[in-house]
């Protein structure tokens, strides 16, 4: 194990380190955020003035050395906009985007594993097909629409549900969340299912197909011919089994659930990261992308390492260790 | 005299799919005392397994009984309800599958696997449940069963798998045991080993054995009885030793001279031309007619079960009734 986590560690270093000169370069090609953030009336003088107090005036691989330097100390960068470190920044935004990432997957999981079970269960059922034909909609229906959608119908007609923002907020350790306010949970719940309707119907189709294929096991009939009751094939037998692929597929799916909130966090007005990488790359404020990315990838790294580790230990036969 | 502790009398299972009517078992009768073992033999397909399936009440749809009874000390299992028919399973009536491999849930440890079988239907303790759990495999010749009881499948060999699904047989001494084809998928050396145990056991508690296969030298061996099925229909029954030394059906014939040792060397192997029948279209009368020696246009007629000989029944209008020169 231990071997195995280090060397998870030098792959990881080595993955960080590629991905910033990629992403360096990336947004360099976006654009020269000069010409949005100095004024145009500004004077030779003043423009080079800021050019130089960016940074902006070395070459390509100097910023980027200087990048990488600071970066090894932790330093991210300042914003050009609000002139605060840009991890600050994120890190403040944080908190907010893995609340709905978390409760995204939550109800994913929720709502998707009973209705996989029972589509599995019962294959030929209406009910059944009423799931799989509603899951093909969640597959296809376009994210942003889904959300004005639910905007119009609970916020707008119904006014059951506040449609903007995070409403009241708690602070513990530093950050602010809402779930743990009902007002927040208001706030919560249609950016939350918004996000995870994707998810739902993935892991609908995961754990029923999942089901089916494991209810033909012969360990299942074995476990029948011992004379356990249904639910206990069921919930035991089975569902142990089909956790494996379900575990690994929403495990690794919640990177991406984080990354790509930003069309949910846009519609539903969700001060989180999304919403800060979307303003940012609008006033090419290169520092907080950079930063953003930088992020994103350790969160997949460590996505990455926790559902090979939670793999291993839902299934017995994967047993972690370095290569010898 | 009381009832046997299983006599199965004409069972039909039939599996109804949209292609049609597939008559896996088509009227199979037998009868097992305590303590005595039953072989049941055929051909892939020819519907042992499915017999096998209906004795415990494990048929998926689309197949069920259509037929007949299943008579376990006098109470028919074909009708019983479920909730009863559970009671019984893993209980009185245990099964051990043909692959060992496939038959123990990966992700379970075998503590898991066991103790569930023995608080199913024993109203004990958890502990009480490790206990039998782990006296039930030294039964069964598993060293160190305490440690092996922590243990996951993937950790035990093919041969050593099987003891644990036997085990887990034995828990309840169940009064009837249908293996079907549990040594087929193990070396010899581990086939014989664990056919001396069942042998064993089975005496030891009184069991009736209903042991599927496909391998007449396995039979040979261990059973008492025998029948050999072809295409869903028992084609012979009786006590081993006479079915196999003076078979009456020219199937059961043609099966035994299959078995290479019985080859005189140097001579090629002899073979049943053909091969069995789709169950979807058999043909009428005999369904063994088109790939026998002996058929005569009266085998278009459905052949009656007859007795022959004391206690060896054939299904077929043209018996060898001579002594087999084999």
């Amino acid at each position: 194990m231990t071997a195995f986590l280090l060397r998870r560690l030098i792959q990881a270093a080595a993955v960080v380190l590629v991905m910033s000169l990629l992403v360096f370069l990336g947004v360099f090609a976006v654009g020269d955020p000069i010409e949005i953030l100095i004024s145009p009336e500004a004077d030779q003088f003043e423009r080079e003035r800021a050019v130089k107090a960016l940074g902006l005036d070395l070459p390509l691989w100097q910023q980027y050395l200087v990048f990488l330097g600071n970066a090894l100390r932790g330093d991210l960068g300042r914003s050009f906009v609000f002139n605060e470190p840009a991890l600050k920044l994120i890190l403040e935004r944080m908190p907010a985007t893995l609340e709905l990432a978390i409760g995204a997957t939550v109800a994913a999981l929720i709502i998707g594993l009973p209705l996989g079970l029972y589509a599995g269960l019962k294959p030929n059922s209406p009910v059944s097909k009423g799931i799989m034909a509603t899951s093909i909609l969640g597959f296809s229906l376009p994210t942003f629409w889904v959300g004005l959608m639910l905007i119009m119908v609970f916020a707008v007609q119904l006014g059951w549900l506040p449609s903007t923002g995070r409403g009241e907020t708690v602070t513990i350790l530093g950050m602010r969340w809402s779930f743990l306010t009902r007002d927040g949970i208001a706030h919560l719940i249609m950016p939350a299912l918004n996000l995870a309707l994707f998810k739902i119907s993935l892991v609908i189709r995961l754990t029923r197909a999942g089901v089916r294929e494991t209810m033909l096991m012969d360990y299942v009939k074995f476990a029948r011919a011992k004379g356990l009751s249904p639910a206990r094939v069921t919930f035991v037998h089975v569902f142990k089994n089909i956790l494996i692929p379900v575990v690994t597929v929403v495990g690794l799916e919640f990177g991406g659930t984080i990354a790509f909130s930003v069309v949910t966090e846009s519609v539903f007005a969700w001060p989180g990261m999304g919403k800060l990488i979307i303003d940012s790359i609008n006033v090419l404020d290169r520092p907080v992308m950079v930063a953003y990315l930088m992020m994103i990838v350790l969160l997949f790294i460590t996505i990455n390492l926790v559902v090979d580790i939670t793999y291993s230990l839902l299934d017995p036969r994967v047993r972690l260790e370095g290569k010898q | 005299m009381s009832a046997p502790t299983l006599e199965v009398r004409n069972l039909r299972t039939h599996f109804f799919t949209r292609a049609g009517v597939v008559k896996a078992v088509d009227d199979v009768s037998f009868t097992v005392e305590a303590g005595k073992v039953m072989g049941l033999v055929g051909e892939s397909g020819s519907g042992k397994t499915v017999t096998g399936f209906s004795i415990l009440g494990l048929v998926d749809a689309p197949g069920r009984i259509a037929g007949g009874q299943i008579l376990f000390k006098g109470r028919d299992l074909a009708t019983l309800p479920e909730a009863e028919m559970r009671g019984l399973r893993g209980n009185r009536i245990a099964m051990i599958f043909q692959d060992p491999m496939m038959t123990l849930n990966p992700v379970l440890r075998i503590d898991t696997q066991m103790i569930e079988t023995v608080l199913a239907h024993a109203k004990v303790s958890r502990e009480e449940a490790r206990q039998r759990s782990r006296d039930a495999l030294g039964q069964v010749g598993i060293p160190s069963p305490d440690e092996r009881l922590k243990a996951y499948p993937h950790q035990f060999s093919g041969g050593m798998r099987q003891r644990v699904a036997i085990a887990i047989a034995l828990l309840h001494k169940p009064d009837v045991i249908v293996a079907d084809e549990p040594t087929t998928a193990l070396d010899v050396t581990i086939q014989g080993q664990i056919l001396a145990e069942a042998q064993k056991l089975c005496a030891q508690f009184g069991t009736a054995l209903v042991w599927i296969t496909h391998d007449l030298s396995v039979v040979a061996g261990l059973a008492d009885d025998i029948a050999v099925m072809y295409a869903g229909k028992v084609v012979e029954s009786g006590p081993v030793t006479q079915v196999l030394d003076a078979p009456l059906h020219p199937y059961t014939l043609g099966l035994i001279g299959s078995v290479p040792s019985r080859n005189r060397r140097g001579e090629p192997l002899r073979q049943i031309p053909g091969m069995t029948p789709s169950l979807l279209n058999l043909p009428a009368g005999c369904a063994f007619r088109s790939r026998c020696p002996r058929a005569e246009p009266g085998c278009a007629e459905p052949p009656p079960m007859a007795e022959y000989r004391p206690g060896q029944h054939a299904r077929c209008i043209h018996p060898h009734q001579e002594a087999v020169a084999a």
